[in-house]
C-alpha cells in the first residue's frame, strides 16, 4: 500500500518584548540564574499577573502576517500541570478563543507553491529551566536539579498549522519559512540554539487518497531545520515500517535524539492529556478592537512573499530572489540602494549574496552593521562594468571598502588596483613587448590566433597586471594587423 | 479601651487626648489579657507596631494628617502578604514563609498610617466556617469561649470583639467575614468585587475572593472602606471606573428606600431567635420610612451547589503553586514529583484537600460540562435573579447566618451543616456584590445575631445608609463576656 504522511507542526516563539507577559521583570536570554524574578513569575503566594500589552500587540502581527483573523474578544485559561520549573503549577495560556486564528503560509517546494493553513496563534507564557545534575543531564537518576526562573513569563506565541504538510522536507521548509517572516516582523529574535524558537512536529499517516487523519504522534527537541527534517522523514518511516509489518501507531510523544537519528517514546497519551482547563480567573477578557487591528496592520513591514515577487520583477531568477531575500534587513537595503543608484540587480544581488556573505562570515561581522551602503556598491559595480578594476581586483577593493579604507575609488588608488586605461602607458608596453617579439607577429600574420594570448600576457607583465586586458587584446592586433 | 471606635480614636488623636502609641498599648494590653483564651492571632508583631505608632504619632506632631487610619491599630487576617511578617494562611505548608512584598492592601495601610498590630487566625486558606481548620489551632468565641468566632476569618473577627484591634481585615469568598462578624457581635463588610485588590491576597478562589473590614461600627467601616479601595494596576480585575463614597449617605435616614425581605433566606434551618430579629428589625425599618418588599430569589436554593463546585475548582488550581519546591515546608521524596505529593500530602489539612480534590474532579475532562460549566449557568442565573429583584428594591436583607455561634466540634465532623453556616452570604459572592452583617440584638443566652444588607455592584453608598440606619435602631451595646467553661 501506499503511504500518504500526514504532518501538522507547532512552533514556539519567545517575544522579545521589554518585559514578561505578566509582569515587569525583563526579557532577555541567558544572564545569572534567577536575577530577573518578581513575585508573579516566581508564583509566590498572593501575586497576579497583568497582560502586557506589546506582546497582545506582537501576536496580532504576527497572526495578520499570517493571513489570520484576528478574535474580537479573547480570553486566557490555565492549563493545570505539575512540574518544577512550572512555578504556579499551571500555565497560562489560551483554549477555545486564541488572539489569532484561520491563517496560512505560502510556501515554496521545489519550485511549486503550497499553501499550509494555520489553525490558530496563542498566546502563553515560557516557563522556567531545569538543570539536571549528574547522569549527563537527564532528569532520571539525576543528582539534583537547579531552577532558573529568569525565563519564566517569558511571551511565548505558539503558532499551530493544519495537518496541510505532506513530507519532510516540507515540514523543514515550512518552518523556514515561518522563522524568516517572524524575523520579519522583528517581534523575536528567532534563534534556534537559544530556544527563543521550537518545533513540535505532529506526524501520522494514511492509505494515499484517503482524507481521514491517522494516529498522531508528537516529535519533540528538534533544535535545528536539518534535525526537524530528519526527526519527521525517520518517523514517517517507522510508522510505515510499523503498519506494513502489521503494528499499530499509538497516540504518544517521542522524543528526537539527534545523535542516534531515532525517536524515543516519552510518554504514551491517554487520549489527550487532561490539563484541566478553565477561564483564567485572574484575567480579564481582551478586547481587541477594530481600529487596533488595522493600526497593526498598518505597522507591519514587507513581508518575505512579496519581496521575493518585488526582486523577481527586477529581474532576478527565483533563486536568487530566495537567496536575497532571506538575508538580513541591512543587507537588503544595501541592495535597495544599490539598485536605486543604478546597479543592475542581478550584479548587486550576486555581490551581496556571494562576496559581501563570504566576508562578513570570514572576519565574523555582524550583518545588522554592515559598513556599506547602496551608493558604494553601485560605485563598485560600476567601475567593474567600465573597465576601472578587473572583477578579480574589484573583490579586494570591496575588502577595503568593507575594512573602512574609503570609497571604491580611494581604495582601488591607495591599493594600486585601478587597471591602466591611459592609452599612451598601455601603447608604450604594446611597442615594447612587439619590439621583443618579432616571431611573434609573424606567426600571428600567418593565422596563429592564440599566440595573441601569449603577448597579452606579456604587456600584463609589464604593466604589473593593472592593463584592462580586453583592451590589450584589442591594441595587439590594431597593431599587428596594421 | 481608650477609644470604642476607630473614627473616636482618631477624633482623641486630632486633638491630642491620646497618641497612636497609647492606643497601640492598650491594644497589645488587651491582647495579651484575652490571646490564651481567644487564640486570636497567629502573629503579634510588637516591634514592628511600636515603630509604626512612633512614626504615626511624629508624623502627627509634624502636621501630616494620612487620613481615617493614621496612628489606628489595625489586624490582618494571615492570608495577605506582609513584608518580612510571617504569613501562614493557617497552612502547615506555609510555616514560616515569610513574603518578599506587601499586599496592596497592606501598602495601603501603611502609606494611610495605620498601626499593624499582628496577624489573625483563619480556617487554613480561607475554608472553613469556625476557624478550627487552621492548622495553627482554633479561636474561640469572646461571647461564650465553647463556641467558635465563625469563619474563616474568626481572629479578625475575635479581635475587634475584644479591641485587641480597632480595625481588622478579612477576606470573604463566601461568607467568610459577614458570617465570622454576625457570631461575634461586630460589623463586617464584604465590598463590590474587585473594588479592594488582590494583589497579595493568598487566593482561595479568584473569581469570588474580596478583602473587606472588620469594625465596632458602620460609620469605622464605611471609613475603612474608604481607605483600602480603589483601582490597582496589579489586580487585573481591580474596577477601574469611579467610586461611590461609602461615607456619603450615612446620616441621610431611610425615607423612602425600598428593601427587599428574601424569601429564601428564612425557614428551615433558621433558628428562631434569629428569624425574630430580623422580622423585628424589618419592622423597625418600616416604622423608619422604608418601603418593605417580600422577593422571591428561586436560585438562591441552589447557590450553595454552584459555590461548591467554582470555589473548589479555582482552588485545586489556586493552591496548586504550593509543592514544597520553592518555599513553604518540603518533604522530601526519591523524585520531584514524590517531593511534590509528600509535601502536599502533609502540608495540608483535611478540608484543603477535600476541596481540592472535590475541585481537581469538577475540572477534570469529561466532567467539567455537568459540574464546573454548569455551575457557571448557575451564577449566571443567580445575577439575574439579583437584577430582577433590585428593579424592585435598593438593598435586599436577610439574617446573615441562619444561627448563632455553634459550640467548637460541633460540625467539624459535618462538612455539609459547615457549609450550611454560609447560605445566607454566597449569593453576593457569586453575583459579585457588597454586602454587610451588622449586630441587631443578642439570643436569650446572650450571643449576638447579626442582619445582613444586599446592594447591587457599587451600591455601597446605600448598603451604608441602610446600615448605619439598622445600627442606630437595633442600639446595639454589648460587649464579649469572654465567658464559658474554658475561661
Amino acid at each position: 500500500m501506499t503511504w500518504e504522511p500526514v504532518i501538522g507542526i507547532e512552533v514556539h516563539v519567545e517575544l522579545m518584548t521589554a518585559s514578561k507577559m505578566f509582569c515587569g521583570c525583563v526579557v532577555e536570554f541567558g544572564g545569572e540564574p534567577n536575577t530577573r524574578v518578581c513575585p508573579t513569575c516566581l508564583g509566590l503566594p498572593g501575586a497576579l499577573p497583568v497582560t502586557n500589552r506589546a506582546a497582545i500587540e506582537s501576536i496580532m502581527s504576527i497572526g495578520l502576517a499570517l493571513g489570520c483573523r484576528v478574535s474580537e474578544r479573547s480570553v486566557f485559561h490555565r492549563k493545570n500541570y505539575f512540574y518544577a520549573d512550572l512555578p504556579k503549577n499551571y500555565q497560562i495560556s489560551q483554549f477555545d478563543v486564541p488572539v489569532c486564528h484561520d491563517g496560512f503560509l505560502d510556501i515554496e517546494v521545489d519550485g511549486e507553491s503550497r499553501r499550509i493553513g494555520i489553525e490558530r496563534a496563542h498566546m502563553e507564557e515560557d516557563t522556567g529551566k531545569s538543570t539536571h545534575l549528574g547522569a549527563g543531564g537527564r532528569i532520571h537518576a539525576a543528582e539534583g536539579t537547579l531552577l532558573d526562573f529568569n525565563r519564566s513569563g517569558v511571551p511565548l506565541v505558539e503558532v499551530v498549522s493544519r495537518p496541510d504538510i505532506r513530507s519532510a522536507t516540507e515540514a523543514r521548509i515550512y518552518a523556514q519559512e515561518l522563522r524568516s517572516l517572524i524575523a520579519e516582523l522583528g517581534v523575536s529574535d528567532v534563534r534556534l540554539e537559544e530556544g527563543s524558537i521550537r518545533f513540535d512536529a505532529n506526524v501520522s499517516i494514511r492509505p494515499a487518497g484517503d482524507d481521514v487523519l491517522g494516529t498522531k504522534v508528537e516529535i519533540k527537541n528538534m533544535n535545528s531545520f536539518r534535525s526537524l527534517e530528519r526527526a519527521v522523514a525517520h518517523e514517517i518511516e517507522r510508522q510505515i515500517t510499523l503498519v506494513d509489518a502489521g503494528g499499530e501507531v499509538i497516540q504518544e510523544t517521542r522524543h528526537w535524539d539527534e545523535e542516534t537519528g531515532v525517536t524515543h517514546s516519552m510518554r504514551v497519551k491517554e487520549g489527550s492529556s487532561d490539563y484541566r482547563y478553565f477561564t483564567e480567573p485572574d484575567l480579564v477578557p481582551m478586547v481587541m478592537r477594530p481600529e487596533w487591528v488595522a493600526q497593526i496592520r498598518e505597522r507591519l513591514p514587507e513581508l518575505p512573499a512579496s519581496r521575493r515577487a518585488r526582486y523577481q520583477s527586477q529581474g532576478l531568477d527565483p533563486g536568487s530572489a530566495g537567496v536575497l531575500s532571506n538575508l538580513e534587513g541591512p543587507m537588503r537595503s544595501v541592495y535597495d540602494g544599490a539598485v536605486l543608484s543604478g546597479a543592475p540587480p542581478k550584479a548587486a544581488a550576486n555581490w551581496l549574496t556571494g562576496e559581501v556573505v563570504g566576508w562578513l562570515r570570514k572576519s565574523e561581522r555582524d550583518p545588522g552593521s554592515i559598513p556599506l551602503d547602496g551608493p558604494t556598491l553601485a560605485e563598485l559595480i560600476s567601475m567593474v562594468d567600465d573597465g576601472s578594476v578587473s572583477s578579480s581586483a574589484a573583490k579586494e577593493v570591496l575588502d577595503g571598502v568593507l575594512s573602512g579604507e574609503g570609497s571604491p575609488r580611494s581604495v582601488a588608488e591607495q591599493r594600486d588596483l585601478l587597471q591602466v586605461s591611459d592609452s599612451s602607458v598601455l601603447e608604450a608596453a604594446v611597442a615594447e613587448v612587439l619590439a621583443a617579439n618579432p616571431r611573434a607577429i609573424e606567426e600571428f600574420r600567418s593565422g596563429e590566433e592564440k599566440v595573441v594570448g601569449f603577448l597579452v600576457g606579456q604587456v600584463m607583465k609589464a604593466t604589473q597586471g593593472k592593463a584592462d586586458p580586453r583592451a590589450v587584446n584589442q591594441m595587439l592586433r590594431d597593431r599587428m594587423s596594421g | 479601651m481608650i477609644a470604642p471606635s476607630l473614627s473616636e480614636a482618631g477624633r482623641l488623636l486630632r486633638s491630642g487626648e491620646t497618641s497612636a502609641v497609647a492606643l497601640l498599648e492598650a491594644v497589645l494590653e488587651t491582647a495579651s489579657r484575652t490571646e490564651a483564651q481567644l487564640h486570636a492571632f497567629l502573629t503579634i508583631d510588637t516591634e514592628g507596631a511600636r515603630e509604626a505608632a512612633r512614626q504615626a504619632d511624629a508624623a502627627m506632631v509634624d502636621g501630616i494628617d494620612r487620613g481615617p487610619l493614621h496612628g489606628i491599630p489595625v489586624a490582618l487576617k494571615d492570608n495577605m502578604c506582609t513584608r518580612g511578617v510571617e504569613t501562614t494562611a493557617a497552612s502547615q505548608i506555609l510555616a514560616g514563609y515569610v513574603p518578599p512584598y506587601d499586599a496592596t492592601v497592606v501598602s495601603r495601610l501603611r502609606s494611610g498610617g495605620a498601626v499593624i498590630v499582628g496577624k489573625t487566625n483563619l480556617d487554613e486558606f480561607a475554608m472553613g466556617s469556625s476557624t478550627e481548620n487552621s492548622a495553627y489551632g482554633t479561636t474561640y468565641n469572646p461571647w461564650d469561649l465553647d463556641r467558635v468566632p465563625g469563619g474563616s476569618s474568626g481572629g479578625s473577627a475575635a479581635a475587634v470583639a475584644v479591641g485587641s484591634a480597632l480595625l481588622a481585615l478579612g477576606s470573604d469568598t463566601g461568607g467568610s467575614i459577614r458570617q465570622p462578624a454576625s457570631l461575634c457581635g461586630v460589623v463586617g463588610m464584604k465590598p463590590t468585587y474587585g473594588t479592594v485588590s488582590r494583589y497579595g491576597l493568598i487566593a482561595f478562589a479568584s473569581s469570588l475572593d474580596q478583602i473587606g473590614p472588620f469594625t465596632r461600627t458602620v460609620e469605622d467601616s464605611a471609613l475603612a472602606l474608604s481607605s483600602i479601595w480603589g483601582h490597582d494596576p496589579l489586580d487585573s480585575t481591580s474596577y477601574p471606573g469611579a467610586y461611590p463614597d461609602p461615607t456619603a449617605a450615612l446620616e441621610r435616614g431611610v425615607d423612602g428606600i425600598k428593601i427587599g425581605v428574601v424569601t429564601e433566606l428564612s425557614g428551615e434551618g433558621f433558628e428562631p431567635a434569629v428569624e425574630a430579629a430580623t422580622v423585628d428589625m424589618v419592622a423597625r425599618l418600616e416604622k423608619a420610612g422604608v418601603e418593605v418588599i417580600e422577593v422571591s430569589l428561586p436560585t438562591f436554593d441552589i447557590a450553595l451547589s454552584a459555590y461548591y463546585l467554582i470555589a473548589p475548582a479555582e482552588a485545586s488550581s489556586n493552591l496548586a503553586r504550593f509543592d514544597g519546591v520553592r518555599y513553604g515546608l518540603r518533604v522530601d521524596g526519591a523524585t520531584t514529583e514524590e517531593l511534590m505529593a509528600r509535601t502536599r500530602a502533609e502540608g495540608f489539612g483535611p478540608e484543603v484537600t477535600r476541596r481540592i480534590l472535590l475541585g481537581t474532579y469538577s475540572l477534570s475532562a469529561g466532567y467539567y460540562d455537568a459540574f464546573y460549566g454548569q455551575a457557571q449557568r448557575v451564577r449566571a442565573a443567580i445575577q439575574e435573579d439579583f437584577s430582577r429583584a433590585y428593579g424592585q428594591v435598593d438593598v435586599l436583607v436577610s439574617p446573615t447566618s441562619p444561627t448563632v455561634a455553634f459550640e467548637a466540634g460541633a460540625r467539624t465532623a459535618d462538612p455539609m451543616a459547615m457549609y450550611l453556616s454560609d447560605i445566607c452570604n454566597i449569593p453576593s459572592n457569586l453575583a459579585g456584590h457588597p454586602a454587610i452583617s451588622v449586630p441587631v440584638g443578642l439570643d436569650e443566652a446572650g450571643l449576638p445575631i447579626g442582619f445582613q444588607v444586599m446592594a447591587p455592584a457599587l451600591g455601597e453608598e446605600v448598603m451604608y445608609q441602610v446600615a448605619a440606619e439598622v445600627e442606630r435602631l437595633a442600639g446595639f451595646s454589648h460587649s464579649p463576656s469572654l465567658s464559658g467553661t474554658r475561661s
